[in-house]
């Protein structure tokens, strides 16, 4: 083809679709802005005379908070503590009940005067509640889990968990239910609520640890309000989701049966979504569980600390043990509330019964406490497992980290350094060589295109927000780590998922699989990684990837499960291989749901990103965390805003493609 | 619009009958600001409408439902008939227009007073039944009793005598997943009529029934309202269900009513081809009267007599048992002969095709 015949096509393509121009473009601007770096340096720098100072503005804001805005019959201070006292009460008896026993008198005068419930009276209790709701497979699966804890000496650290847990998660379930009530009633709360929601879910904890430190104090309660911040925003989106799947009927029903709002919402929604709303309380007391151990760092003690500063003092061993406690009280915590959301649903009674017949399980589990207490006078074994009979696995991992690095030192470093030298720093350079110009009118243009002009300003002007605050560079930073680790992980997840879609018995190992990895707190995915590599970027990103791949291989596997049967009956009749199904028919109709699945992926790998900042990387996470450490609520909250526009850029971007394609295919 | 509101012969003939409920240029237009299209008085703005991104659900709904008649909305899918139902009970607000009931402004009323109007005077049945599964059967009918607070021995007495009404004694302690659809939609039947309402609404209550069980609460349904004698909203896209069941068939299309009668009326008379399309399949023996079919009388000889108001279907084994040229004398209640059906007119009706030319 000549080349007058290309330059005839190129403008008709262009006049087709006017984004190809766009972007060349945007493109075109960014090789020119590179090349003529001296003239704009303000393109790639952004001049820190023009930084917006919030986090100055946030911090004074906190300061006059705490000392001088005063209501005249109390301060804010004041109200502040007098509502943490009101938490902390609730929350000390419940310790008292399951850790300390109640006591009389302060520190070693302290005198008992009536004992805890004992571990044998818990593990039954639990058990039972267990095959209540279940079946006895259950039963073994809660009773092992909490043996564990008294084998292992971690009874009394769990207990501690155990009660701030208790606390937190109803509370985080009637505040979640009684906002996703107000939100589900009045359309214009809701508009207010959902982005709150989004920010919630995506500024890392510890931005918001500070700020609760200094209003609340470094204790117990502090630690389980942060729990409930983190905790309730699931609880509100699964509430309304559940009232507004409420078939349309039932409600209907319920107003011709005459219920005013109020009995319309206790008496025909509430129940009619019970199931849907018992999901959300398995996502609280999992986000509760998930907490516990950067609780800990406000003044949570129990197994969280345990791990902490077991990891602080690199002692592996010990930091293990606590670790799969918390694993395994999630595991437990996680299977009941789970058994109880899917429970089948009784059948009529038949005829009147005893109370023995009515009630089998509470008299049991009431006998059983009673005759612990009144033994445990006489056998203190029923009170206190004795020390004597707890094992210990703390040197055994203590020396297989030992062996492991001593023998395979090279390989691992050898590993280590090829990813580093060829892939991941050069990716760094690239980004952070970019003008952030440019990056913003990527980011523009790319919203623009996939959802609309709104979309486009939206993503832009967030990815403003970043340089106009300062903390361009280590956005990019953040954006190279988070961007490697989700590349790698669906590199590795996509495969799984296909695999696990096509052949059924990968399907139940992989479910299995998954599931417990998802019950495990993210910090614990941070201990192995530091033992192999110690700290750094790539163990960072590893640790990353490990948590963050769960949700793409669960979204590929179920977005292939879900197409329609006879749309793969009708290409097999047409002819096609497995693998042309595969190509031709499965993975673009599954494509929408496995971005919905790269979109969790990234969510989840920007809040594990945040937590590795204790392995040293130099991103968003490791402002907050030095913030942190320095009590400075401005610079945490800023660069914690930071990390949720990322999340909200891309979490915007995708959904925005895949409703898009869904509707494009007819999916929705 | 082409719409024949007259009062069905069958209603006119008895005393005057009284006027349940009046629907009157009734609207329902859906899209953003619809209000807009409409002035103080209800008129609309129909170039504006037909401009906009609007979808009208319900066009200008004229019709009166009589006390103790059974009045049936007949219309496909997103004919609008659901929602023109929603509009009566005020489930869905109406754009524009009025319902009268029992003389009441019932677009005018309270939100305290619509509540109550639903506890005391209406019920309804829903096409998926829409029972509460938390709660066993007799807790779905006790519920309307319930929020109105009514203690609960006096609640459940009055539960259990609906329930027994609708044949499901024995069964009040079940849940609703244990119960067959026929069964569930009975419940539904139970729970509607616990307040003994003054009107009853039916959504399509039997459309998600096999064939068989429909045909069975169809004979319930009948036998109900034969004990009850409620003035009923039925609604259906089964145009044989219509027919089986209505005292008046109101046939909509595109949210518009196109033509209100009893089922003789729409097979004697389809106002449009669309009509037409219904009454195709319908035996017309079983609508038809032998008095729509008679003649004048001309020094006949009868062959014997028939009832002006039983259906052909019902007269059919005799007429066709007599000779071939036999006539018969239609008679009226009070005995009178007022006109006179030739075997051959009869055996023309079942064998002539049914589409007119």
């Amino acid at each position: 083809m000549s080349s007058a015949a290309l330059l005839e096509i190129i403008p008709l393509r262009l006049r087709s679709n006017p984004w190809i121009s766009l972007w060349l473009a945007v493109f075109a601007g960014t090789i020119i802005l590179m090349l003529a770096k001296e003239a704009v340096p303000l393109a790639f720098k952004y001049p820190s005379a023009w930084k917006l100072p919030l986090d100055v503005w946030i911090s004074s804001f906190m300061k006059w908070l705490i000392n001088d805005l005063d209501f005249g019959l109390f301060t804010f201070k004041e109200f502040t503590r007098a509502m943490a006292w009101l938490v902390e009460q609730p929350y000390l008896l419940v310790k008292s009940l399951l850790s300390t026993g109640f006591l009389k008198g302060t520190g070693s005068y302290a005198v008992q005067v009536f004992p805890r419930v004992s571990w044998v009276a818990l593990i039954a209790g639990l058990m039972l509640l267990a095959h209540y709701i279940k079946d006895w497979k259950l039963s073994a699966l809660v009773g092992a889990c909490f043996l564990y804890l008294v084998v292992f000496g971690q009874w009394d650290s769990a207990m501690v968990t155990l009660s701030s847990i208790v606390i937190a998660v109803p509370i985080g379930i009637v505040g979640g239910l009684l906002m996703g009530i107000v939100g589900y009633r009045s359309p214009r709360f809701r508009v207010v609520l959902m982005p709150t929601l989004d920010l919630m879910q995506t500024v890392p904890v510890f931005a918001y640890l500070v700020p609760i430190l200094l209003l609340f104090g470094f204790s117990a309660v502090s630690a389980m309000i942060a729990t409930i911040i983190y905790a309730l925003p699931p609880m509100v989106r699964v509430t309304l989701l559940a009232l507004d799947q409420v078939s349309v009927e039932v409600v209907e029903a319920g107003s011709m049966a005459g219920c005013s709002p109020r009995q319309s919402m206790m008496k025909v929604l509430l129940p009619s979504a019970r199931h849907s709303l018992m999901v959300g309380v398995n996502q609280v007391v999992m986000l509760s569980l998930n907490m516990v151990i950067i609780a800990s760092m406000i003044g949570a003690g129990g197994l969280g600390h345990d791990v902490l500063s077991a990891l602080r003092r690199l002692k592996i061993g010990e930091g293990i043990e606590a670790g799969v406690a918390i694993t395994l009280l999630a595991i437990a915590l996680d299977r009941l509330s789970q058994a109880y959301a899917n429970r089948s649903e009784p059948l009529h009674a038949v005829g009147q019964q005893s109370i023995w017949a009515r009630h089998p399980y509470s008299l049991t589990f009431a006998g059983i406490v009673g005759l612990t207490w009144f033994l445990g006078i006489y056998f203190p074994v029923l009170d206190t497992y004795p020390e004597s009979w707890q094992i210990t696995t703390g040197s055994f991992w203590d020396d297989l980290v030992r062996y492991i690095n001593i023998n395979y030192f090279d390989v691992l470093e050898g590993f280590k350094n090829f990813l580093l030298l060829n892939i991941m720093i050069p990716f760094k350079r690239f980004l952070l060589a970019l003008p952030w110009i440019s990056v913003v009118a990527v980011v523009g243009l790319g919203g623009w295109q996939l959802g609309g002009k709104r979309l486009g300003l939206l993503t832009a002007s967030l990815a403003t927000f970043m340089a106009v605050v300062g903390l361009w560079a280590k956005a990019m930073v953040t954006l190279y780590l988070c961007g490697m680790a989700v590349i790698i992980a669906c590199l590795i997840g996509i495969p799984i998922g296909i695999l696990a879609a096509r052949h059924d018995r990968f399907h139940g190992f992989v479910s299995v699989a998954i599931d417990t990895l998802q019950t495990l707190p993210s910090f614990v995915y941070l201990m192995p990684v530091v033992m192999l590599f110690r700290v750094g970027d790539f163990a960072a990103m590893l640790a990353v990837i490990a948590y963050a791949v769960t949700p793409i291989i669960r979204y590929t596997d179920h977005g292939i499960r879900q197409i329609a049967p006879h749309l793969i009956e009708a290409s097999q009749q047409a002819g096609c291989t497995r693998n042309q199904v595969l190509t031709k028919v499965q993975l673009p109709l599954a494509l929408p749901h496995i971005m919905l699945g790269i979109n969790q992926t990234i969510m989840m790998a920007l809040s594990m990103l945040v937590i590795t900042a204790l392995v040293g990387t130099r991103e968003l996470g490791q402002e907050v965390y030095i913030a942190l450490t320095k009590a400075d609520t401005g610079r945490g909250i800023v660069a914690g805003v930071c990390v949720a526009f990322i999340a909200i850029i891309a979490d915007r971007m995708i959904n925005a493609w895949a409703s898009r394609r869904k509707r494009e295919l007819g999916l929705d | 619009m082409s719409q024949a509101a007259t009062p069905d012969s069958k209603a006119s003939a008895q005393s005057e009958p009284s006027i349940k409920i009046a629907c009157k240029n009734v609207w329902k237009v859906f899209g953003s600001n619809s209000a807009a299209l409409f002035d103080a008085d209800g008129s609309v703005d129909r170039q504006a409408l037909e401009r906009g991104n609007y979808i009208s659900a319900v066009c200008d709904a004229n019709f009166d439902v009589f006390e103790g008649e059974i009045f049936i909305i007949m219309g496909l899918s997103g004919s609008g008939k659901s929602t023109l139902l929603r509009c009566m009970t005020r489930l869905i607000e109406p754009s524009a227009g009025s319902i009268q009931f029992d003389s009441q402004d019932l677009l005018k009323v309270t939100e305290a007073e619509l509540i109550n109007l639903r506890r005391h005077k209406m019920g309804m049945v829903f096409q998926h039944f829409a029972l509460l599964p938390n709660r066993t059967v007799l807790g779905n009918v006790e519920l309307p009793l319930e929020v109105q607070g009514i203690a609960k021995a006096d609640r459940q007495k009055r539960a259990l005598e609906v329930i027994e009404l609708v044949g499901l004694d024995g069964r009040e302690e079940y849940y609703p997943r244990e119960l067959s659809g026929g069964q569930q939609q009975r419940v539904g039947i139970a729970r509607s009529l616990a307040v003994e309402p003054d009107i009853w609404f039916l959504d399509e209550p039997f459309s998600a029934l096999d064939p068989l069980i429909r045909r069975e609460m169809q004979d319930e349904f009948l036998r109900l309202q034969n004990v009850l004698q409620k003035t009923i909203v039925f609604i259906t896209h089964d145009f044989e269900e219509a027919i089986r069941l209505a005292d008046r068939i109101a046939i909509m299309k595109d949210g518009a009513i196109i033509q209100i009668g009893t089922p003789e009326d729409l097979v004697l008379n389809p106002a449009t081809d669309y009509v037409e399309e219904f009454i195709q399949d319908i035996p017309r023996a079983r609508v038809l009267s032998t008095a729509s079919l008679m003649r004048e009388v001309a020094g006949d000889t009868f062959a014997g007599s028939v009832q002006a108001k039983s259906t052909i279907d019902a007269e059919l084994k005799r007429i066709l048992n007599a000779d071939q040229d036999a006539v018969f004398a239609v008679k009226n209640e009070q005995g009178d002969i007022i006109g006179a059906l030739p075997r051959g007119l009869v055996v023309d009706l079942l064998t002539v095709s049914k589409r007119k030319q």
